[in-house]
């Protein structure tokens, strides 16, 4: 099995078979240090409070059901997945031992021995079937049922092998399988009262739209692992609350922070700013299917009226990463850095708009609340637009019902898109000619082939020229303008360490819970 | 007022048979509003089922969970399904926490009557004193500083006040906790550390207005022919007011506060949000935004029924403060 094959799978192997030869030599170097690192009597006060952003009665202790970062964070406290990421977003084996695959096709997995879920039970290959085939059951009302269409079969082959078939290859399973949907719950679980899973910490108690308390699992599979004594999590609604809390000292990590109230987080001795680079983009969406979108120049005149450094400064305060209109960020490992950068340019912009014939006829652009930024951005639209002979109307409508009454409904409106754990979902979700979210209607048989062809190949090379060429497709044709990448920031009590930033989302995307300690 | 013997058990009786009015008018009004808080929450766009499963949801699974949760049947089977629940004290499931609605009710509404009965053991004494001494100081020096400081309580938003002692008594001086979830283990000492910024906050509020009808309400007696009777007959003013106007101003005065306390529940949304305490209020807005029609019917009555039921009180202690109003 360890000849011949995509070095994707090759690196799994390596790392599963725990030779710690290559990139995944860092994680592994990182589990080891992690308990040398707190030895300075941290588990004294290793007691901590979170703060998400809202907690609802919705909140949730069924993996498949989440939908806010609460319950991420709450998941991955409680369960454990098959895959983890590193901190360069490549898969690691987890509860898998390895996970391989010769046609990206039909995936043979092979668990850890010596597993236990939190009431003593082993784990085993009928739990990872059913967790991950409960997620096609129409009433399971899971969050991923699209992604978990493609798994035809999960069969267990003994007691700790199982096979994955898919629909069609798809290089990208060990990532999706990281998240924490597809958590792993034990055999035939439905009601979902006790938070019985393989993770790093135990559920003491759990109110929706309160509070979860979660304490150390001392049986948890990694050695040395969790850090932390106690995981208290609560939500603050309230962004100035929620500084404030932490300020306080009444809660020691605080996520999502709004850059104006960064200021005020450096300045206190006892804490820090945290930012995140992240996928996470505001973008202009102009219609190819109809006036003034329809017309080439136009689109391409909008690019070039993008003052994207100004974006950056004045409506994030520099907490963002400059986009090149399409969505694949500068520190994303299928970034392509030869692709031009595309800079605020008046006069190309004039040029473009001289071969349109749109004049001075009134072009309204939808903003809303809803997509971060997206008003200010208008504005900035107009301002530029007005300088080259445009006439912008901004429309502000309310964020609520915004994503079912606007959102792809006008000629020019705008989006909004969190970051995903794969190149292939985002280009799939929003630029694939049929895919429902395709937001500026942007048709391209040439996307399409390249799409499928990128995510069944297992050649890491080969794959990374596939999306870069496809990030050149969507900046020069698609009708979608990506000014910046918003950055995720959070605010931290200085004495917890250990932190990365995961692009994926706050908190470490959401995981910190395995990661961070206590030092005082 | 020629007294028959009868008068006081007749005007018992009395009492006692308008009380009785009363409660059946409650019980209409609370399923008018049951009806109306249905109907509009219906309007709203989309069902518990998509608002759960959110935007990625396939058609199957909406279907699925809308059978599950009963959606699919018609409206008017619904309401009268709940509503015969409800007769029988079932307030039914939640939709969207998968507990029954009592058991989410008895978690929250403890909190909530909490904050509203300590709110209301400092908000009505202190606002009682204000009248009275404002009243009693009429255009005196007294009577325009503490007028300047009721009117701008009540011009001060809650979220102003909250959100700056927030700042000076958490973040700056850290006495206060500033958010007040309190651990069920917590003693007294803790739970009251915890509540003083969320009371006073609410206090602010809710006391302005009770100040300004008391002092309204007492000021309208003082004009009245038989305070003057009693300053010639040389009454001390603290007699006077206690004896005389009191009792005579009772009736506006407990329906300022009847009303300043009916926010307490409902109202008290705001203070909720910013210490993040776990009462009625925010789990109603929850319940708006998820569309989990049983549990916000439930909130719906209780704030209605708290509403009716404080009113009820008002008008009984003031026909008992006052025995003239019971022949009208």
């Amino acid at each position: 099995m360890s000849d011949a094959g995509s070095i994707s799978r090759r690196r799994l192997l390596e790392t599963a078979l725990g030779g710690g030869v290559a990139a995944g030599a860092g994680s592994l170097l990182l589990a080891g240090c992690g308990p040398a690192a707190r030895s300075g009597g941290a588990n004294s006060s290793g007691r901590v409070r979170a703060a998400c952003m809202s907690l609802s009665t919705a909140d949730t202790l069924d993996p498949a059901k989440a939908a806010l970062s609460s319950d991420y964070v709450r998941h991955y406290m409680l369960y454990s997945c098959l895959t983890e990421l590193d901190r360069n977003q490549r898969p690691l084996p987890n509860l898998a031992e390895s996970i391989v695959s010769e046609d990206q096709r039909v995936w043979h997995v092979r668990l850890r021995s010596g597993v236990t879920f939190h009431d003593g039970k082993s784990l085993t290959a009928a739990d990872v079937a059913y967790s991950l085939l409960r997620h096609k059951q129409p009433l399971t009302g899971s969050k991923v049922a699209g992604i978990a269409e493609q798994f035809v079969a999960v069969r267990a082959d003994g007691p700790l092998n199982l096979v994955i078939e898919l629909a069609g290859a798809n290089a990208d399973l060990p990532i999706i399988l990281s998240q924490s949907h597809f958590g792993i719950v034990p055999d035939g679980e439905t009601r979902f009262a006790s938070g019985n899973g393989t993770g790093p910490y135990r559920l003491v108690s759990f109110t929706p739209g309160v509070r979860t308390l979660a304490r150390k699992n001392t049986a948890y599979f990694k050695p040395g692992k969790p850090h932390l004594e106690e995981i208290e999590l609560i939500g603050i609604a309230d962004e100035v609350s929620r500084v404030n809390a932490l300020l306080a000292g009444d809660v020691h990590m605080a996520l999502s922070v709004n850059p104006r109230s960064t200021g005020r987080i450096a300045a206190s001795p006892g804490h820090v700013v945290r930012e995140t680079p992240s996928g996470l983009y505001t973008d202009l969406v102009m219609r190819v299917d109809r006036f003034p979108g329809s017309n080439p120049d136009f689109v391409a005149a909008m690019k070039y009226l993008t003052d994207r450094e100004l974006i950056k400064r004045a409506l994030f305060r520099d907490f963002a990463t400059v986009g090149n209109d399409h969505p694949i960020p500068p520190f994303h490992p299928y970034y392509r850095a030869d692709l031009p950068q595309t800079t605020l340019d008046l006069d190309r912009a004039r040029w473009h708009l001289r071969r349109t014939d749109i004049g001075r006829t009134p072009l309204p652009i939808y903003a809303t609340p809803a997509a971060e930024g997206s008003v200010d951005m208008a504005s900035v639209f107009q301002e530029y637009g007005a300088r080259v002979g445009l006439n912008f109307a901004v429309n502000r409508v309310p964020a609520d019902g915004y994503w079912s009454t606007h959102w792809m409904k006008h000629p020019i409106g705008f989006g909004s898109v969190n970051p995903r754990p794969t190149a292939d979902l985002v280009f799939s979700l929003f630029f694939e000619s049929g895919a429902a979210w395709n937001e500026s209607g942007w048709r391209n048989p040439a996307f399409d082939r390249l799409l499928v062809e990128a995510r069944g190949e297992g050649d890491e090379a080969r794959r990374k020229q596939l999306y870069g060429e496809m990030q050149g497709l969507v900046r020069d044709h698609s009708g979608i303008g990506i000014p910046v990448f918003i950055s995720l920031i959070d605010g931290y009590d200085r004495r917890l360490k250990g932190w990365y930033p995961v692009p994926l989302g706050g908190f470490m995307g959401y995981a910190f819970a395995e990661h961070l300690w206590w030092e005082d | 007022m020629a007294a028959s013997p009868d008068a006081p058990n007749n005007g018992g009786r009395r009492l006692a048979l308008m009380i009785l009015g009363r409660i059946g008018a409650s019980f209409v009004t609370l399923i008018l509003v049951a009806l109306v808080v249905f109907v509009i929450s219906s309007l709203l766009p989309g069902d518990a089922a998509q608002e759960a499963l959110g935007q990625s949801a396939t058609a199957e699974q909406i279907a699925a969970l809308r059978q599950e949760m009963g959606l699919d049947r018609p409206a008017y089977e619904r309401f009268a399904t709940w509503a015969w629940g409800m007769v029988g004290g079932d307030a039914g499931q939640s939709l969207v926490a998968n507990m029954p609605v009592g058991d989410i009710i008895s978690e929250r509404l403890p909190n909530s009557l909490l904050l509203a009965a300590l709110t209301t053991l400092v908000a009505v004494p202190l606002a009682l004193g204000i009248g009275i001494a404002s009243a009693m100081n009429r255009d005196g020096r007294l009577d325009r500083a503490l007028n300047i400081v009721t009117l701008s309580m009540v011009a001060l938003p809650e979220f102003l006040v909250a959100t700056l002692a927030v700042l000076v008594f958490s973040v700056q001086l850290q006495w206060l906790p500033s958010i007040a979830l309190v651990p069920e283990e917590a003693g007294v000492a803790e739970l009251l550390k915890a509540l003083a910024m969320p009371v006073a906050a609410l206090a602010v509020v809710v006391m302005a207005q009770m100040a300004r009808m008391t002092r309204a309400a007492i000021i309208d007696q003082l004009d009245r022919p038989y305070v003057e009777m009693a300053v010639l007959k040389g009454f001390s003013a603290r007699r006077i007011i206690i004896t005389h106007v009191l009792p005579n101003s009772v009736g506006p005065i407990f329906n300022a506060i009847a009303l300043s306390l009916s926010y307490l529940l409902g109202g008290a949304i705001i203070v909720e949000t910013i210490f993040n305490y776990p009462g009625l209020a925010s789990l109603m807005v929850n319940a708006v935004t998820s569309r989990d029609m049983p549990l916000l019917q439930a909130c719906a009555m209780i704030f209605c029924a708290v509403y009716l039921a404080l009113m009820l009180i008002a008008d009984v202690a003031a026909i008992l403060a006052n025995p003239r109003l019971r022949n009208q």
